[in-house]
């Protein structure tokens, strides 16, 4: 019996153990909910409820209700549904989260949800049709095996496109020094250098 | 990230205006701020994003009588890209063109370069009490700290921090005049 109790036991007191992290990790956070209210209760313009923002996403319009602090990464994960574009270090350093706006490829982890309103978001979905042919950047880091476990994959494929578009891909050193805000904890750097020299060619969009 | 008021304005005037309250920030590309912000090292309670501003001067690069004006929501890639500064002021160019990543560039702007915060680990770490930048009078926990990348001239005994920019440095070494403005004045 006492064998077939540990087990149990092990698992209450790992349960009561989150559970008692859980509350002491809430105390903060709800003194300091409570004193942010009270310093935006000031504010006429209180934001703390949700606030319906449109955002212009892969060509359709998408209305979302979010907490003002919500970043385009978050909105685009939890919100939309596309969980494309990854969270890697959440700090604007290894590109995982690369999106482009208007065009232009930009980091979604230090970009507010709220500022890219009325914005043209494009994300790793947004590259090609569901039955359609895949943008040549896409199809090049698969000629190519640009990647190992893929986690960076959408960031480095948006990232290469903005490259390419921006005119740094002319030579090998220079896809390297313009991809550098791009990690890959794999190390595929050389074949993403090979995959960018392949697409380069084919991307027809200025 | 500390909840905040969020508001958009679409002029100078109205960004003064809004500014008014003791802890607010101006937003322009968001990489210092938001990226200080999650870290809870900047908790304003008004965010004020001037973006919208970009569609005035603040956002263009103007030949002037006795030089270059740039505007302050130029973001460093088009300055950096901007054939007149590659080849009248290549020195600006430079300062921008290897700074950051490709995507950091796109964002950042002019701007926000120059008052961009200190890396100094201690100012980005909440877990150290002590830091005057972040709360004054509070002390220095980098002096005493691992600080072999902190500043060696110019230090005092109360924070011996590094301004990271390379740009602000260009504007240095060409005698550059920044226009400020604020409630009821223009500054240079």
């Amino acid at each position: 019996m006492p064998n077939a109790s540990s087990p149990a036991a092990g698992n209450a007191s790992r349960r009561n153990f989150l559970i008692a992290t859980a509350s002491t990790a809430a105390l903060p956070a709800v003194a300091r909910a409570a004193s942010a209210k009270a310093v935006l209760a000031q504010d006429p313009r209180n934001v703390s409820a949700p606030i319906g923002l449109a955002l212009r996403v892969n060509g359709g319009e998408r209305l979302v209700a979010l907490d003002i602090r919500t970043t385009l990464l978050d909105a685009l994960r939890e919100h939309l549904g596309l969980t494309g574009s990854k969270k890697g270090c959440d700090h604007g350093q290894c590109g995982a989260c690369t999106v482009l706006v208007d065009g232009r490829r930009v980091l979604s982890c230090l970009t507010l949800a709220a500022s890219a309103e009325g914005r043209d978001i494009t994300t790793i979905e947004g590259l090609a049709k569901p039955d359609g042919p895949l943008h040549p950047m896409q199809q090049a880091f698969i000629d190519h095996d640009a990647f190992q476990c893929g986690y960076c994959t959408p960031g480095q494929i948006m990232s290469a496109i903005g490259c390419v578009r921006e005119g740094h891909a002319s030579s090998d050193a220079a896809i390297r020094e313009y991809m550098s805000g791009n990690l890959c904890r794999c190390a595929a750097y050389p074949n993403i250098v090979a995959a960018i020299n392949q697409a380069k060619g084919l991307m027809k969009e200025t | 990230m500390r909840p905040f008021a969020f508001d958009h304005v679409s002029t100078l005037a109205g960004a003064v205006q809004a500014a008014g309250h003791a802890q607010s920030a101006f937003l322009a590309g968001g990489t210092t701020l938001i990226d200080l912000m999650k870290l809870d090292v900047m908790q304003p309670d008004v965010v004020i994003d001037i973006n919208r501003l970009g569609d005035s001067a603040l956002g263009k690069i103007e030949r002037t009588a006795d030089g270059v004006r740039l505007g302050a929501l130029v973001r460093m890639a088009d300055a950096a890209a901007h054939p007149d500064i590659r080849r009248d002021l290549p020195v600006i160019a430079q300062s921008l063109d290897l700074a950051a990543s490709a995507q950091l560039r796109n964002m950042a702007s002019l701007g926000g370069n120059v008052l961009q915060r200190t890396r100094c680990t201690y100012f980005r770490d909440v877990s150290y009490a002590a830091c005057n930048k972040r709360s004054r009078g509070s002390g220095c926990a980098a002096l005493d700290g691992v600080n072999r990348m902190h500043a060696v001239l110019g230090v005092s005994d109360q924070c011996l921090a590094t301004y990271p920019g390379d740009f602000a440095q260009a504007l240095i070494a060409l005698d550059a005049t920044v226009s400020i403005v604020g409630a009821g004045q223009k500054a240079r």
